[in-house]
C-alpha cells in the first residue's frame, strides 16, 4: 500500500515539474547541444534513411543547415520519422523542434493549428500516377477511378475538390502510411495514386517496375512545401527561416559549397561578404555566431547544391529544375529569398 | 494535562482517522493535478494559437470517404464524417463479433473432439492465430486478398450478377417496389406470433411434460407467409445488377476488400481466444452431469443442448464479453489498411484538417468507452438470464 502511495505521489510531482510553457527553443537547443527534426518515414530525395540509418534529402538538409548555423556542425540533429498524421501533434507537443517533412503551407494550418511556416524549400503541385498499360493520358479520364492516397494531407482535400469541380466520381482509398499506399497501388487496389508530383517521382522508385507507370501531365493544386516550427517562438522561427534564405541567396550570388572557401577569401562583393560572415553582423541579430551562413554553405551547400544532390536530374528521383517553379527567379522560377542583411 | 495529551495522541494515532487523512490528501492531490493539467493545456493552446471548441463539427468537411452507410459528400459537415466513421466501426465490429462467435464455438468444440485429427487441427488453429500480432494478420489477409483477386476487367463472376475482383465483391441490390411494405408487416407479425408459440410451448412443457415442435412450426409459418405474400402481391421486388462501366462496376451493393480483410482478420484472431474460452467453459461442467443425463436416457444432442451448454455458458459469458470488447477496440487498427472507420476518418483525416486533437480524440475515446460499456451491459443481462434459478 505504501509503495503505491509513494508511486502516486511521484507521478503527481513529475506532472507538476513539466514546464508550464516551453519558452526559448533556441536557448534550450544551444544548451542541450542538438535539436529534434521531424522528417518523413522515407521519401527518396526529401528525407530518406540509408541502410546505416543516416538521413539525407532536401528536407533533411534544411535541418542540417539549421544545425550548421547554430553549432557550426550540420550533424547535431536527431531525426524523428513521423507519419503525415502524427507530424503536427509531434510539433505542438514539443517532441520535435522543426518539422521538415514535405509539408504544404496553407491558411488553416498557419492560422488554426498553432504552426508557423518558415518558408518554402520546394514548390510542388499534386498530380496523378497511373499504369502505362491503362492507356490513360489525362486526369480528366479518371471518372470512376479508385484513388490511393495518404491520410492527413492536403492531397485528400485537393482530390475531393478536383473530382467535384469536374463532376467526376471516384473511390478514395486512404492509408495511414506512405509505404502502404505504394504497396496497395502496386498490388492493383487502385487505378491511380495521387500525391505531390515530387512525391510521385520519389515513390515511383519504390515500385516493383517503375517504368510501367507514368505521371499524368495535370497539376491540380499548389503545394508550397517548407519547414515548420511552433507558433509563438519568433526567435527560433527566425533561425530556421534565415537558414533556408541563406541557402537560396548563396546560390543567387554564386557562392557554392565547393567554391565558398576561395570566394570568401577573395570577394569584394558586399552581399557575398555578408554571407561569408566577414561583415554586416547578421549573426548577432539571430543570436548566432557571425559565421552562421558561411557554415551553412560550406557544410551543407547552397540551394542548388542541395537540389542537384538529392532530387536533380542525375538522381533516381530525377526532377528537372530548369523550367520548374523551383528555379531561381532569375531563371524564370519563383525561388526568391529576401536579402540576408 | 496528561489526559488531554493522550486524547490528542489517541486521535492522531487512530487508524481510521489516519486513513481518512491520507485519503483526503490523495483526493486533494488528484484534484490539484487535474486542475493543473486542464488550466495548463488551455493556456498553452491559447499561447500557441490552437483553435478550440466544437464549432468545427458544423463546418463542411471538404473530403470524401471511400465507404459510407449514409449519404455523404465533401459538402457534408465534420459531424457527418463522425457518424460515417462510427457506423463503419459498428459494421465491422458487428460482423466481426458474429463470425468470431461462430468460428470460436466451432473450434472450441472441435478441440474437445475425441477424433485426434480434428482436435489437433483445432489446437493448431488456436496456437497459430492467437500468437501472431493482429496487425500482421490484418496486413497478411489484406495483401493476400488483393494479390489473389483479378483486375476488374477479368472479374470472377457468377450468373452475371455476382462479381469479385480486387476492388471488392459486387452483388445485386434488392429494390423494393410499391406494395412491398405489406410483406414486411406480415413478416413482423409472423415473427411475433412465433415468439408467442415458443413461450406457449415452454409453458405447456413445464405443465404437462409434452414437447411441441415449436421451431419447425414457426419456421414454416414465417417462410410460408413470406413467400405466399410475395406471390400474392405479384413480386414487387426487383434487383439492380452491378455493371462494368469504365474502371469498375457500378450499381448493386459493393463490399470493399478492406472491409472483407479486416472482418476476416478480426474474426479469425478473436475466434482463437473464444475457442479457448468455450473449451474451458465446457470442461468446467463436471463429467457427472453427462453421466447423469445419460442415465435418465437423454440423447447425445439433447445432453449437449439441455445439460452441458446452459451450464457452460455461465462460465463462458463473462470472458466472452472481454473478447467482444477486444474485437471492437481492435477494429481501430483499420487505419492501417484504409478501411474508413472512426479512427481513420475522424481521428485521422478530420483531426488533420482541423487540428483539434483534444476535442476529436476526446469524442473518439468517448465512443469506444460507450461501446464497451454497452456491450458489457448487454452481456451482463444475458448472463443474468442464463443463471440457474436459485443461484446467487
Amino acid at each position: 500500500m505504501n509503495k503505491i502511495r509513494i508511486a502516486f505521489l511521484g507521478m503527481v510531482c513529475s506532472v507538476l515539474m513539466i514546464p508550464a510553457a516551453i519558452a526559448g527553443t533556441l536557448d534550450t537547443v544551444k544548451s542541450q547541444g542538438f535539436f529534434n527534426c521531424g522528417v518523413s518515414q522515407g521519401v527518396p530525395g526529401f528525407s530518406n534513411p540509408d541502410e546505416n540509418g543516416n538521413w539525407s534529402g532536401i528536407d533533411v538538409d534544411v535541418c542540417r543547415a539549421v544545425s550548421a548555423a547554430i553549432f557550426g556542425d550540420p550533424d547535431n540533429v536527431k531525426y524523428v520519422p513521423l507519419t503525415a498524421k502524427e507530424r503536427f501533434t509531434a510539433l505542438q507537443a514539443g517532441e520535435i523542434d522543426v518539422l521538415s517533412r514535405n509539408t504544404t503551407w496553407t491558411l488553416s494550418r498557419d492560422a488554426q493549428i498553432g504552426l508557423e511556416f518558415a518558408g518554402v524549400n520546394f514548390y510542388d503541385g499534386q498530380g496523378f500516377m497511373v499504369r502505362k498499360d491503362s492507356g490513360i493520358t489525362s486526369a480528366m479520364e479518371l471518372d470512376g477511378a479508385s484513388v490511393c492516397t495518404n491520410l492527413g494531407t492536403t492531397t485528400e482535400l485537393n482530390m475531393a475538390d478536383f473530382f467535384r469541380a469536374n463532376g467526376m466520381a471516384y473511390e478514395p482509398v486512404v492509408f495511414e502510411k506512405a509505404d502502404e499506399v505504394v504497396n496497395a497501388y502496386d498490388e492493383g487496389r487502385c487505378d491511380t495514386y495521387t500525391t505531390d508530383k515530387s512525391g510521385l517521382a520519389a515513390q515511383r522508385t519504390k515500385l516493383a517496375d517503375p517504368d510501367a507507370h507514368v505521371v499524368l501531365p495535370e497539376t491540380i493544386s499548389k503545394e508550397p512545401l517548407g519547414p515548420v516550427v511552433r507558433e509563438g517562438d519568433g526567435d527560433w522561427a527566425d533561425v530556421v527561416r534565415w537558414s533556408l534564405n541563406a541557402m537560396i541567396e548563396a546560390e543567387e550570388f554564386g557562392l557554392t559549397q565547393s567554391n565558398a572557401q576561395t570566394t570568401c577569401a577573395l570577394t569584394s562583393n558586399p552581399v557575398v561578404a555578408r554571407l561569408c560572415g566577414k561583415e554586416g553582423g547578421t549573426g548577432a541579430g539571430l543570436n548566432l555566431g557571425e559565421s552562421w551562413s558561411y557554415d551553412i554553405v560550406t557544410k551543407v551547400g547552397n540551394y542548388g547544391d542541395v537540389y542537384e544532390r538529392h532530387v536533380g536530374e542525375n538522381t533516381p528521383v530525377g526532377l528537372a529544375r530548369a523550367g520548374s517553379p523551383n528555379a531561381s527567379y532569375k531563371n524564370g522560377g519563383v525561388l526568391y529569398a529576401p536579402p540576408a542583411r | 494535562m496528561e489526559t488531554d495529551k493522550s486524547k490528542i495522541g489517541s486521535f492522531i494515532f487512530n487508524r481510521s482517522v489516519q486513513g481518512i487523512f491520507y485519503q483526503l490528501i490523495t483526493l486533494g492531490l488528484v484534484a490539484l493535478g487535474i486542475y493543473y493539467i486542464v488550466t495548463n493545456t488551455a493556456r498553452n493552446m491559447l499561447e500557441r494559437g490552437l483553435a478550440s471548441g466544437f464549432h468545427f463539427l458544423g463546418v463542411e468537411s471538404q473530403f470524401d470517404i471511400g465507404m459510407t452507410l449514409i449519404d455523404y459528400s465533401p459538402t457534408s459537415t465534420y459531424f457527418d464524417s463522425f457518424i460515417v466513421g462510427l457506423l463503419n466501426t459498428l459494421l465491422v465490429a458487428g460482423i466481426g463479433i458474429l463470425f468470431a462467435t461462430i468460428i470460436g464455438f466451432t473450434v472450441g468444440i472441435m478441440r474437445l473432439s475425441s477424433n485426434w485429427l480434428i482436435a489437433k487441427i483445432a489446437e493448431a488453429y488456436v496456437e497459430i492465430l492467437r500468437n501472431i500480432p493482429l496487425l500482421l494478420q490484418i496486413f497478411f489477409w489484406y495483401f493476400a486478398v488483393l494479390r489473389a483477386l483479378p483486375k476488374p476487367k477479368q472479374s470472377l463472376e457468377l450468373y452475371d450478377s455476382f462479381f469479385l475482383n480486387n476492388r471488392g465483391l459486387f452483388i445485386p441490390d434488392t429494390v423494393f417496389g410499391e406494395g412491398s411494405s405489406i410483406i414486411f408487416y406480415l413478416l413482423w407479425l409472423t415473427i411475433i406470433i412465433s415468439i408467442g408459440i415458443f413461450i406457449w410451448a415452454k409453458r405447456r412443457q413445464n405443465r404437462t411434460g409434452e414437447r411441441f415442435p415449436a421451431f419447425y412450426v414457426s419456421t414454416t409459418l414465417i417462410l410460408g407467409t413470406f413467400f405466399v405474400s410475395l406471390a400474392a402481391t405479384g413480386f414487387p421486388v426487383s434487383f439492380e445488377y452491378p455493371e462494368l462501366k469504365g474502371f469498375n462496376f457500378k450499381g448493386g451493393v459493393k463490399l470493399i476488400p478492406e472491409l472483407v480483410a479486416l472482418t476476416f482478420a478480426l474474426a479469425m484472431y478473436t475466434a482463437s481466444f473464444i475457442a479457448e474460452v468455450v473449451r474451458g467453459g465446457i470442461m468446467a461442467v463436471s463429467k457427472g452431469q453427462t453421466e447423469a443425463a445419460k442415465s435418465v436416457g437423454l440423447k447425445q444432442n439433447l445432453i449437449l443442448r439441455l445439460i452441458i451448454i446452459p451450464q457452460a455458458l455461465r462460465v463462458i459469458v463473462p470472458p466472452l464479453t472481454n473478447q467482444y470488447l477486444n474485437l471492437t477496440k481492435n477494429s481501430s487498427l483499420a487505419a492501417a489498411i484504409a478501411y474508413p472507420d472512426l479512427v481513420l476518418v475522424f481521428a485521422g483525416t478530420a483531426l488533420m484538417q482541423t487540428g483539434q486533437a483534444i476535442e476529436i480524440i476526446g469524442m473518439v475515446m468517448g465512443v469506444y468507452l460507450f461501446l464497451s460499456l454497452f456491450t458489457s451491459l448487454i452481456m451482463n443481462l444475458f448472463n443474468r438470464f442464463m443463471k440457474v434459478d436459485g443461484e446467487r
